[in-house]
Parts: structure tokens; sequence; C-alpha cells
């Protein structure tokens, strides 16, 4: 089927199976590979992508449901030259040791700060319940999220 | 007679060529070789710093060139909390020795005493003005084969005092990548005419392929080969996705045959000490007179297998020209592999080049030597194109290598006084080494599912003074006057085990500081005061010292459920020292709400580094303590998703705060000095806030309700 959808901003019309996951298609036919493989189950948390706004697993949502809809992938939060306040964070307070889950975790904090500007630990710990690290950076990714929601809010 | 010239420190005595190590390009940087590899531990950056500090250079200008056996030098194994000793040793000396090559070449150039340059961001300035720089010298056609020599006699190395670059917080040369989602993982690599593989394996350890009509898989859209070789089994195609469907058919369609063959998964303390063993004293100290023993306390401590759950799958590509083969792949010992893939596939070593790129976070043998098999094994299939093959996360998460299950038993013999006169320590577990290149035959999954089959290698322990495997750290650190460490390394192996962070030390660790506190209680003594008076070394009180400190423990206010305990120990007997402070809280399950860990890892290269991994490994030994067991049936391992083998999650995780002392000493590694101390004080903590001992892990409430029992 064709679908039509934004990544990162840009509009792609892609002829895909209807069932193919929109994980596989942003790493394999995008060539977006920031976007990680980890379970393929929605229970790791390392593919999550914004969908509207909104952290998902990439892994096992097909490409149907995503007719119309915009996708940020970690590609999108920011680059080294304009970097999300998330990502110049996790650099800051070094908080990852392997990184293979950072991306799923930026989302997915990306996504808290979207509702939720000024978060509290407690509400950052809830909002990555659905990420797995397993290298135990995890009091680091709270206060890199921690920080980039103070740096917002000085910003703004 | 002449004396031997003392050893170069580290790899260096084995790998003597300057070049091999340092090569200053044309682009300006420095090119450093490290047979160690990056496994989202941050050794690359440490050991950037070595270079950097010895060479004054700033860090820009090194780029650290990942592992392949075509380049490198070969350091065996990333493993051990090692590669500071073994490559960075052997990099500062190489180093120092390359500045001494480089500055007496300045001196011929600048007509000048080689004492009266300075070095300064890789220039080399006269007293006068006039400078040079390495590359100026590495560029000079006369002077170009400068590093191509052995190294020489020992060179005196730049002096703690003078250090600028090492024990500063070197940020990570990998993470920006990380944070911007730049390929960087093997999992991202794209070769040209890449094809995707995908192998099928049996439903138990024990299953052999029956039957298979595979014509219905190769007729589906993108399969080019369906490979099978006796029971080992796989798919390629064009695609992911295509691969994915034709393993699902395949998957339909094999017809195996599995036998139960797997021990009762809750009572594996009873089936490993049931078990034919090669026992072996590992240390005797004194002896006891049994006229003098009042009174004897036992206790018998056990952890179930434990699987490495990186968050990756294991990954790798292979592509096959000719008789040779290429591997691109995320194992910890790239040589190793070349040697256990040249056994399997009846190659020679030297037309095979293996190539580390990055996977995600490895804390021992886990699969990536495997994959790195069934990718090479099915490249073979279609020369010239490379396959790339990625696990799922259920052949992850059960047929990687698992952290074997152990057995402890302890005893303690207390005269009249009740001082301990004493001590005995038995282990039964498997091997903790199943790795390649190590033995006769190939320690590779697939090798040993082939029509011809590859025996599997039998599990065995390095040798004490390596640091030991099972029995790594059943060596009291305390100054009793007599004790006596046996090890039963148990032969069979239902379920494959081999090396998982901190070896044996987890399990025996857990095992002794649990027991030291039991004695403590039984004796009427402070756990704290009991092991500080039985400690010798200074650095070992120090750390515990500081642990004590930090955390406030001379002020704690007991409460309704809630405890804190103490955990110490020098890993491997000889690394860095490591106490951790728990306090924990008992709610439906046990919460451990904050870690305070004192370590002394001798010279931090980076303290930041040193932090981060210290942390790292307590929150994992925290998962495992609280949370992992292998689970499996008589026929196969069942826990084989996130579902069924869950860790420690956000909202789950203590507070951490880790304490690096000051030292002048040697630097050790960090990595896995944590993780015991942190088991053995959250058991401590939760005897502290319930009087229940529970010396079975994972410690879930079902355990302490059995313990209460």
């Amino acid at each position: 089927m064709l679908v039509n959808l934004r990544v990162n901003g840009t509009r792609h019309q892609l002829d895909v199976d209807a069932d193919a996951r929109l994980l596989g298609v942003l790493r394999d036919t995008l060539g977006l590979k920031g976007s990680r493989f980890g379970c393929g189950a929605n229970q790791c948390g390392a593919c999550h992508v914004l969908i509207d706004g909104a952290a998902v697993a990439s892994c096992d949502t097909p490409m149907w449901a995503v007719e119309g809809k915009s996708v940020t992938t970690v590609e999108g939060l920011g680059t080294p030259d304009s970097p999300h306040p998330l990502q110049r964070a996790l650099i800051e307070e070094q908080a990852a040791q392997c990184g293979y889950c950072s991306s799923g975790v930026l989302i997915s904090a990306a996504a808290l700060l979207l509702r939720c500007p000024q978060p509290s630990a407690e509400e950052v710990r809830q909002a990555l319940e659905r990420n797995l690290c397993r290298c135990g950076s995890h009091n680091r990714i709270v206060r890199a999220v921690l920080s980039a929601a103070a740096e917002r809010a000085r910003s703004s | 007679m002449t004396a031997a010239a003392p050893p170069l420190p580290g790899s260096l005595e084995k790998n003597r060529r300057l070049d091999r190590w340092l090569r200053f390009s044309a682009d300006g940087v420095l090119q450093v070789f490290s047979g160690k590899v990056e496994l989202g531990q941050g050794i690359l950056t440490a050991l950037a710093q070595i270079v950097a500090e010895e060479l004054d250079l700033p860090l820009a200008k090194i780029r650290m060139i990942a592992a392949n056996t075509a380049a490198s030098p070969n350091e065996a194994v990333t493993s051990g909390s090692l590669s500071i000793q073994d490559s960075g040793a052997a990099l500062r000396q190489a180093c120092a020795q390359a500045r001494a090559i480089y500055l007496a070449a300045a001196a011929a150039r600048l007509g000048v005493a080689a004492e009266a340059l300075r070095i300064d961001a890789g220039l080399i300035t006269c007293p006068d003005g006039r400078r040079t720089s390495y590359w100026d010298l590495a560029e000079d056609p006369a002077l170009e084969h400068l590093l191509e020599r052995e190294a020489g006699a020992l060179v005196a190395e730049k002096a703690a005092a003078d250090y600028r670059v090492v024990g500063t917080a070197a940020a990570r040369l990998d993470l920006p990548d990380k944070a911007f989602g730049v390929p960087r993982f093997i999992h991202d690599l794209e070769l040209p005419g890449m094809l995707h593989g995908r192998m099928l394996r049996p439903p138990s350890a024990s299953a052999k392929l029956l039957a298979l009509e595979e014509a219905a898989v190769l007729a589906l859209p993108g399969v080019v080969a369906v490979v099978r070789d006796g029971s080992l089994l796989g798919v390629i195609a064009e695609r992911g996705a295509q691969a994915e469907r034709a393993w699902s058919e395949l998957a339909r369609l094999a017809l195996w045959n599995s036998t139960p063959g797997l021990p009762d998964a809750s009572a594996l303390a009873n089936w490993l000490k049931s078990q034919a063993a090669d026992t072996s004293v590992v240390a005797v100290k004194g002896t006891t007179e049994a006229a003098n023993v009042a009174r004897t306390l036992k206790a018998a401590y056990a952890k179930p297998y434990l699987a490495h759950a990186s968050i990756a799958p294991s990954c790798a590509l292979a592509r096959c020209d000719g008789a040779r083969l290429s591997v691109w792949s995320h194992s910890q010992g790239i040589y190793n592999l070349r040697r256990d893939l040249a056994l399997s596939l009846a190659l020679s070593e030297d037309d095979i080049v293996v190539r580390h790129v990055e996977g995600a976070g490895c804390y021992g043998h886990n699969g990536a030597d495997d994959v790195a098999f069934d990718a090479a094994w099915l490249s073979r299939a279609v020369p010239g194109r490379p396959v790339r093959v990625q696990w799922s996360r259920a052949d992850e998460l059960s047929w990687a290598p698992f952290g074997p299950a152990m057995a402890v038993e302890l005893e303690a013999d207390l005269n009249a006084a009740n001082e301990l006169i004493g001590w005995r320590h038995t282990v039964w577990s498997n091997g903790h080494g199943t790795r390649p290149g190590r033995a006769a035959s190939p320690a590779l999954l697939g090798a040993w599912h082939l029509e011809q089959p590859f025996e599997r290698p039998a599990a065995v322990n390095a040798p004490l003074a390596a640091g030991g495997g099972a029995e790594r750290n059943a060596v009291p650190p305390y100054d009793f006057p007599a004790w006596r460490v046996v090890n039963h390394r148990v032969l069979a192996m239902p379920l494959r085990a081999s090396a998982l962070r901190a070896l044996g030390a987890f399990t025996n660790v857990f095992a002794c500081e649990s027991f030291i506190d039991e004695l403590a209680h039984a004796t009427g003594a402070d756990p704290v005061e009991y092991r500080l008076r039985r400690l010798p070394d200074p650095r070992a009180r120090a750390v515990i010292e500081r642990a004590l400190l930090r955390s406030a423990w001379r002020d704690w206010a007991a409460g309704e459920g809630r405890g804190h305990g103490i955990g110490y120990a020098r890993y491997k007997g000889s690394g860095a020292y490591c106490a951790v402070v728990a306090e924990v809280e008992a709610e439906q399950e046990i919460r451990v709400r904050r870690l305070v860990v004192a370590v002394d890892v001798g010279i931090a290269i980076n303290p930041d580094g040193v932090a981060n991994q210290i942390e790292g490994g307590a929150i994992q030994a925290a998962s495992w303590t609280l949370k992992e067991a292998v689970r499996f049936d008589r026929e196969r391992v069942t826990s084989d998703s996130w579902e069924h083998y869950p860790i420690l999650r956000f909202t789950e995780i203590p507070e951490v705060e880790v304490d690096i002392l000051r030292s002048g000493q040697p630097p050790v590694g960090a990595g896995e000095a944590s993780l015991g101390p942190t088991a053995a004080a959250i058991a401590n903590a939760v005897y502290d806030a319930l009087g229940v001992r529970v010396r079975e892990l994972p410690i879930t409430a079902e355990r302490i309700l059995s313990a209460l029992e």
C-alpha cells in the first residue's frame, strides 16, 4: 500500500506492505539507523519514536497505522550543530555507557517534556518506565532530563 | 651470567613493535591501535587519555582505531577488568618510547640537546622558539620509519604528579554519535550487496532436526537460500523482513525431536552438589585444632543462572571471498574468535580478518562470537555477498551463555571465647569460562549442531593467580588464622554457562559477606567492627570507613521495615577495593533506596568513567540480587522475553553515590568491583530490616517468606 507520512519534518510517500513494521522502514528504507531494535515486541523501548508527539514502540507499529502521521526519530530531535536540550544534557551528564538505549530514552523524555515541561524526578522515572537500560545509567539519565528541562525553562 | 631484561609493561611484552600501537598519520592525527575493544565501558576514552598524557597531545588529535586482526596488537580478550593494566600500561610505555625517539629526532634536526626541548600539544619547541612537531618529523622521508622498531629497554614514564589529562573526567569519545543517532553500532552497518540471514534454533539444546521440506520457503519472495547442515539451519534473503518471514515458515515446517535434559530449576543447589565434579583445593591456611572448637556455624548460599540480557541482540556480518573470510563482530576477543572460526570452518587463520564494531553493552561472554559463526557459516552459501545476522530477543535470552548457577557453603569454627579459629568456603559450579580460542574444539554454538558436530568444550576456570573463575574471591580478605577453600567444578553442563561480569566473585562475595554478618550477629558483635578488626590492609579499611562516613552509617535511624547493610571485597584479591552500603525498605518486594559505594582503583585514569562503571555495576548487581533468574522447564529455557526475564526498571532504581578514594597506586580496572559487595550489602540490609536471612538469590518476597518458615 501507499503510506503518506512525515518523518523528521520531511514528507514521504512509501510503497510498503501494510503490515511492515515502522522500525524496519525507518532503518532499512529511509536509512535512519538511530532507532534501535531491541526486542521486536514493545518491551524494551529501544525503538521508541515520537508519533504525533507520543512515544511509541516502532518495532511493532505497522505501517498502515502511521498513515498521515508525523514521526520524529532521534535524528529529528536535533543535530550536533543544533542539539535538542536533551541531547546536549545527555552528553553533558555523560548519561550513557553503551548508549544502545539512548535513542529510545531520549524520545520518551522528549515526549514527557512536550506534555510536562517541568517534570519532577519521579515523573521522569515514570516516563522512562518502558525503557530498559542494562548498563545502569538510569540515575544519570534522570539528571540529564531534569537538567534539559531546567535549561528549557531558563531559555524560554 | 646476565640478568634478563625486565618484561615490558602489559601487552607490550608480547606485541613489541611500536608501530603496531602508534601511527602519526598524514591527516594530522595519531592513530592508536589497541587490541582492547569498546564494550560500552568507555575504555577507548581512558586509553586515549593515557596516550595524550604521555605524548603531550590534545585528546582531539588522537584517533582510537577499532581493533581488527589485520592491524591491531593481539591483546586476547577484553575482560576481567584488565584493559587498564594490559593495554593502558602497554600504551603508556610505547608512548614514552615514541616520545623519546621523536625528541631525539627533533634534537638532531634543530641542533639542540633533547633535554632542551619542550613538547606542548604535539609541538616540539626549542628555547629559541624554533619548533617542529611529531607530524613534521613523521612526514620527513628520512625519518618516517621512526616507529618501525621493537620497543627497547624501559623508558621513564611521566610522573603522576605531572599528569594533566590522566585523572580528569574527559568526555566519552563515542557518546555524541550515540546521542544523535549516528550509525555506529554493528547493527547499523550496511555493506554493498548485503543479504540478511536468520538462524532457526532447535527447540532445545539436545533437539535434532528430523525432517524439513524447504521448498515452500525457497518459493517465498526474496529468499536466496536455505542452508542446512545436520541440525544447524538458516535462511538467507535479500531483505530483513523477507528473512524474517522465511524464518517463520521454516519454524512451521521443521520437525524436531527433543528430549528433556534439564535439571529441576527449583532445586539447583541440590543438583549442583549431587553432580560429578573436578574438585580442587583452592587455598589453605593454617590448621584448626579440633579440641579448641567450641561450636561450628554453617550456612548455605545459592545463585541461579543469570542472563547477560544486553539491550541489543547479538549481530554480525560476514563475507566469503574464495578461501578468504571477512567478519565484522562485537566479540570481546577478535583473535580468539578468528581461531575458532578457522577451526570450525576448516580455514586458515591467515585467511580470516575479524574487525571489531561496537555492539550494545557487553558484560561477559555473550552471543557475539556465536552470531559471528552463524554469519560466516551462512556466507559460504553466497560467495562474494556479505550476510548480516541478527539474533532475535528470544534467541539472545535462551541461547547465549549464562552466568553459571552456584552453590556455596560456609563454615566457621569458633572457640570458647567466640573467636573465629577456622573458616571453610566450598563452591559448587560449572566452570566460568567457555570462551572461544582456548579449547581443542570451537566454543561456537552453531558448530555443535552440525551433521558432524564439534564437541562442546568443557567450562573451565582460569588459574587463581589470574583471578580464577568460580572460585574468584572465595579466599577471604580477613586475617583468620586458618581457612580451607575448595572448589567443585561441576562437569555436567545442561545449560550453557560461561563468563558473566565478576564471574564467581559475585556469589562468593555475597556469601562471604553475608556470613560475616551472620557471625557478627551470632557472637554479639557489630558487623562493621567485626570486619574492621580483621582487615589488616589499610586500603580495605579506608573504603569501608569512607562508605560509612558518606552514608552516615552511625547516624542511621532504624524504622519499621527499613534496614541498612554493608558489603566489602577487593576484586580478585588483587584489583579494586570496594565497599558498599545499601539501604532498603521492605514493601510488597524489597526496594533498595540507596547505595553508597566507596572505591579505590589506584590512579583513576578517568574518574567519571570509574564512577559510571562502579554505579552501573552496582545497579546491575541490584537487579541480579532482587529480580533475576533464568527460568526453564525440563526441556528448554522459558525466560525468553523481557516479560519473563525482568530486570530493574527506572522507578525501581536506587539512588547511587560513588566516592573514589584518591590514590597514587597503580591503576586497576573498575568494571566488576562493585557487584559482589552490592549483593552482600543488600542481603545484609534485608536482614537488618526484617530479621530474615535470605541465602538464595534472587531476594524476592517469596524467598523472604520461605526463609521465615
